[in-house]
């Protein structure tokens, strides 16, 4: 993985760095005070935490998770076009995309990963994402979160004067990114067409190549769910 | 603008405070106190288990900007950053955010450490870290549960969301703060 090497790279530069400035001493003392830091700084996040997942465990059992999720349905049917009306793949997208909303990153990860499975039931080619699944990773990849409450944590342990008053702007800066991320997969997706989705394959006929609307198509395609 | 901003982020966290809670005990009858300290214990776990992850991506940082390296680096993009008037110490950030989560949080919390939380570049470095998720993992994670080897392009619509997300909060921490 990446991120070993970016690692090691760090290290290794810093301690050559160190070596050509003669400044050994500072590169070990700056060691220890990140390894403190970093304990510091999880400590710090110890309150936020267990405040706001109490919270989120509220909105959960008064059903506002799903309630947000079905709200939610218009959304995902437009996102993702060539997914069968019914099938339970829309379903945990929802719940996926609702957690990501309420910062729930431990709650939307299993659901994604379900989603995926769910997708992956429906792909002709199981080792090719399916536009569906690229759109699922692009909104995940730039999930929109209502409150950044790490962040919050953070500029709290800092002494920040208002620790909240970036709300606004990550919202602002979250809601470019995810547009960008939607129309970057939109565009892609319409490019290369995609690989063979089951319901051309079903059709058979030599259906004209820029059909664009398949969601009736695909609704007799669908019903083929499983557990 | 601004003040629809700054509106926005002082009634954000108060009203969900009240209306959860309100909502859960008079429409679902739900014990909100008791529910809360449950779901609450979770809180602990995570952050305790991300302890591992910091400290060493803490020490790694700490040593890279103590060494002179992160200035050596940060030189070379210094003065177009300057022209736009935007501080060249968030690059790094940029950089490191689609790649590795815990690094670039603590990245983030150097920054926010050295520069003041509520100065520009504190700011700026908040609405980065908070706006995005680490295109990386979670593509390593999603195609990796069932399987998929080839990904298409979901790795290229990522990083550019990260870019676009990346300029969008500096320019519009400029533009508010």
């Amino acid at each position: 993985m990446m991120v070993n090497w970016i690692w090691l790279f760090l290290i290794v530069i810093s301690v050559i760095f160190g070596m050509i400035n003669g400044n050994m001493d500072g590169i070990t003392q700056a060691a220890f005070d990140g390894a403190k830091s970093g304990v510091t700084i999880s400590f710090g996040l110890i309150s936020i935490m267990v405040f706001w997942l109490g919270m989120m465990k509220i909105a959960e059992q008064a059903g506002l998770l799903e309630k947000l999720s079905r709200m939610l349905y218009p959304v995902v049917r437009w996102l993702f076009p060539d997914v069968p009306k019914d099938h339970p793949a829309l379903g945990y997208i929802m719940s996926n995309l609702s957690a990501n909303l309420f910062g729930l990153g431990n709650a939307a990860t299993p659901m994604g990963i379900k989603a995926m499975q769910e997708l992956q039931s429906i792909n002709p080619d199981k080792h090719t994402a399916t536009p569906a699944m690229c759109t699922l990773l692009a909104l995940n990849t730039s999930s929109i979160t209502l409150v950044p409450t790490t962040l919050i944590a953070i500029r709290m342990n800092y002494n920040s004067a208002n620790p909240a008053e970036i709300i606004g702007t990550t919202l602002a800066a979250t809601f470019i990114a995810t547009g960008a991320a939607i129309l970057a997969d939109r565009w892609y997706r319409n490019r290369d067409k995609g690989p063979p989705v089951p319901y051309k394959k079903q059709n058979g006929l030599s259906t004209a190549p820029d059909v664009h609307t398949p969601s009736t198509v695909t609704a007799i395609g669908g019903g083929s769910g499983n557990g | 603008m601004v003040e629809l901003f700054s509106q926005i982020s002082a009634y954000m966290i108060p009203a969900i405070i009240v209306f959860i809670p309100l909502y859960a005990m008079l429409r679902k009858k739900q014990p909100v106190y008791e529910v809360f300290v449950d779901g609450a214990k979770d809180g602990f776990d995570t952050a305790i288990g991300i302890i591992p992850h910091l400290v060493g991506m803490m020490v790694a940082i700490s040593m890279f900007r103590a060494s002179g390296a992160m200035d050596a680096m940060l030189m070379v993009v210094k003065p177009v950053f300057d022209w736009f008037g935007v501080p060249s110490e968030v690059l790094p950030l940029g950089i490191l955010r689609p790649i590795t989560g815990a690094g670039s949080l603590a990245f983030t919390a150097d920054l926010i450490a050295t520069h003041g939380p509520d100065s520009l570049i504190g700011r700026i470095a908040s609405t980065i870290q908070g706006s995005t998720d680490t295109t990386l993992y979670v593509l390593t994670v999603y195609f990796g549960a069932v399987a998929i080897r080839n990904s298409k392009y979901a790795l290229k619509v990522g990083l550019f969301s990260d870019v676009v997300g990346f300029v969008a909060a500096i320019v519009i921490c400029m533009l508010v703060f």
